[in-house]
């Protein structure tokens, strides 16, 4: 939201401009002229084409006039938009916040898309169509074992903390929507189009984000394939509207000193000088807020939503901090007492698929082998501490998982050198993330393990008892839960 | 040349540039749209159109109204212009409202499989919501307090002949905002 100043947008009752005649006299005709009554019909007779062509030709050379004339009445008239402190300065600052963070976002979202392994094999791949935009993809690592929390925690708090500053830079530049004649010429037609990309794909990534991470899931389609092509459509808007517009934006921040800014109150905010941006308004109203107050208010804005949000990234004593952000509470105390994303029975987890029935399949090239939990609980046991991560943003500190490594496994399964990628299966019926494929870096780490135990205990049914993946820098979703089959050196 | 570009509008760089990402917006748009198209093309489309003309609009004549009902904004002789008294109620309100847009669908529990699948309390949201207002509101009730004692001080202090002369009934309007 922003600082809206006051008096500004909304029209004042036309009987109270007296001040328009100037422009209302300038722009006869637009009014009255869209208003005025259509030459009668032609009757239909031969050489109807050719007039047919001449009343055309005639309703253009009309339409052209009125547009020339000047615009209809409303927020396509300069002197409609009254806020003092609109203008190319301030539209400059809330842009220049938003070139730093949206190219943080979009590197933080091709990362964490990365981070999937989406190349590696079908069941990794939510986008299967992407064909060239996966042209950057490469092996996700494992070290440092942190790094997805970071990346993932910093796109989401900072798409949250962005959210006023977007809707400023929106209230900011308002009056180009209705800018008068809608289409000045063919650049300016493909200008608009490009700002249509630019700003529906800025609110469609946004909405479809916070959207997301809150598990309301009314968009149409599935979160990976809405938000990955949507930032591709948007980006191509993003980098030209820049490129573009970038002298203009170092020539208006130029015009002003922020600290002199910042220390006008708003007794002494005047409008900006009249320039071609079509942002200072030409009939301000008296100001009700400076630009320290409008900036200050963004930046509040900002900061108590960061101050709501972060926790849930940071954890530990500070995750009671982020008061409405999704995972701001504990799931209870205890060894299993962090962060769960599914828990077990809201994807279908009966007692009988992780009960003593429960066996372990390691497969190999002409290897099988079936283990009970107790057999696997008698083969090495190693530690780990590790985090866990969620594409949502929230993570855990590092928890302390024990169990057996996954390199040791493959040797169980017939690879005793360098260890292959691994197919994981999961208990769970249907749902995307029932299997994955890890790998082959991520199984040979030693921290990666088949979890059996998580902070001295057995682990909890939510948290994948009997067995779960868990892997450093690993996605959230790719440790796989309730594990009971694992099948080395083919890649589903 | 030259005459091309200003029939274009603009450098034909600007054309090139525009024309390269929208090869790459309709490469990925094809893609987004490929399992509902209408309904993702709504949502896009109106992404842009329900900010724009539902959403400013809306927030702005709520702020005018705002303005029009708090005292001392029709610049009387009485009233400081640029007071900016209609801060200390549109500052926390428009931080509160920003709270309430980024989270709603937890605030106002429109997310029923939210506490089967994550184990956590969906019920908190909404309470916490309204505390934060409440200390926002109360914040700024505090920075109201102190400049207007401030502002009262310093005109006792100020000593009577350099007080500006004003009709009583001037002053009444000046005095109750502070």
């Amino acid at each position: 939201m922003d600082p809206d100043d006051s008096h500004p947008d909304t029209p004042s009752p036309a009987p109270r401009r007296p001040d328009r005649g100037g422009s209302t006299a300038a722009a006869p005709g637009t009014g009255s002229g869209r208003g005025r009554a259509e030459p009668p019909r032609e009757p239909h007779r031969p050489g109807r084409l050719r007039q047919a062509i001449e009343a055309a030709g005639a309703r253009g050379r009309r339409l052209r006039a009125a547009l020339a004339g000047g615009p209809p009445p409303g927020p396509a008239r300069p002197e409609f938009w009254r806020s003092p402190i609109r203008g190319p300065w301030l539209t400059s600052v809330l842009g220049a916040g938003l070139l730093v963070g949206i190219p943080v976002m979009f590197v933080t979202g091709l990362l964490s898309y990365a981070a999937y392994n989406p190349d590696l094999a079908a069941v990794n791949d939510q986008t299967p169509d992407k064909g060239w935009l996966g042209f950057y993809l490469f092996s996700w690592p494992t070290d440092p074992s942190w790094l997805y929390r970071l990346t993932q925690g910093v796109h989401v708090t900072l798409g949250v903390v962005l959210v006023p500053v977007l809707l400023a830079k929106l209230w900011s530049v308002i009056p180009r929507l209705f800018s008068w004649p809608p289409v000045r010429s063919a650049a300016h037609a493909l200008d608009r189009l490009s700002l249509l990309l630019l700003v529906g794909g800025a609110l469609f990534e946004f909405v479809t984000g916070l959207l997301n991470i809150q598990l309301h899931y009314i968009f149409p389609g599935s979160f990976y394939t809405l938000h990955f092509y949507g930032a591709w459509v948007f980006i191509g808007a993003f980098v030209v509207h820049t490129a573009f517009r970038i002298p203009v934006m170092v020539r208006a921040l130029r015009s002003r000193r922020l600290r002199t800014e910042m220390r006008t109150s708003t007794g002494a905010t005047l409008p900006e000088p009249p320039d071609d941006t079509g942002l200072v308004s030409p009939r301000p109203a008296p100001a009700t807020i400076s630009r320290r107050g409008a900036l200050g208010t963004v930046g509040l804005g900002s900061l108590v939503l960061f101050a709501v949000t972060a926790g849930q990234s940071i954890g530990g004593s500070l995750r009671r901090t982020a008061l409405l952000a999704p995972h701001g509470q504990e799931p209870g105390g205890g060894p299993d007492g962090f962060q769960i994303n599914k828990t077990a029975a809201s994807v279908g987890i009966r007692a009988a698929d992780i009960g003593p029935q429960w066996r372990l399949v390691v497969r190999g090239p002409g290897h099988e082998s079936v283990l009970t939990r107790d057999q696997v609980l008698a083969l090495p046991q190693h530690e780990a501490a590790l985090p866990i991560a969620c594409v949502e943003g929230w993570s855990t500190a590092d928890q302390h998982w024990s169990g057996v490594r996954l390199r040791d496994l493959a040797a169980m399964a017939g690879f005793p050198g360098r260890a292959p990628e691994v197919f994981v299966e999961s208990v769970e019926r249907g749902g995307s993330f029932g299997s994955t494929v890890l790998r082959a870096n991520q199984v040979q780490d030693p921290r990666s393990l088949l979890a059996l135990r998580v902070n001295g205990a057995d682990l909890s049914p939510d948290h994948g008892y009997p067995a779960r993946i868990i892997v450093p820098a690993n996605p959230g979703v790719h440790n796989t839960k309730w594990v009971t089959r694992l099948t080395f050196g083919a890649a589903s | 040349m030259k005459g091309a570009r200003e029939r274009y509008g603009a450098s034909p760089l600007h054309l090139l540039a525009v024309l390269c990402s929208f090869a790459l917006a309709l490469y990925a748009g094809l893609r987004l749209l490929k399992g509902d198209p209408v309904a993702v093309a709504v949502w896009f489309v109106a992404a842009a159109l329900v900010h724009d003309l539902v959403l400013l609009p809306l927030y702005t004549v709520t702020d005018r109204a705002l303005q029009r009902l708090l005292p001392g904004r029709h610049g009387g002789p009485g009233s400081r212009a640029g007071s900016g008294s209609v801060n200390y109620v549109r500052v926390p309100g428009l931080v509160s409202l920003l709270l309430l847009i980024v989270w709603y669908p937890l605030v106002l529990r429109r997310v029923p499989g939210f506490g089967p699948t994550t184990g956590l309390a969906a019920g908190t949201f909404l309470g916490h919501w309204l505390l934060i207002t409440a200390v926002l509101f109360a914040a700024s009730a505090l920075c109201l307090l102190v400049s207007t004692v401030r502002a009262g001080l310093q005109q006792r202090r100020q000593p009577r002949r350099q007080r500006p002369r004003q009709s009583r009934r001037q002053r009444r309007p000046r005095a109750r905002k502070g």
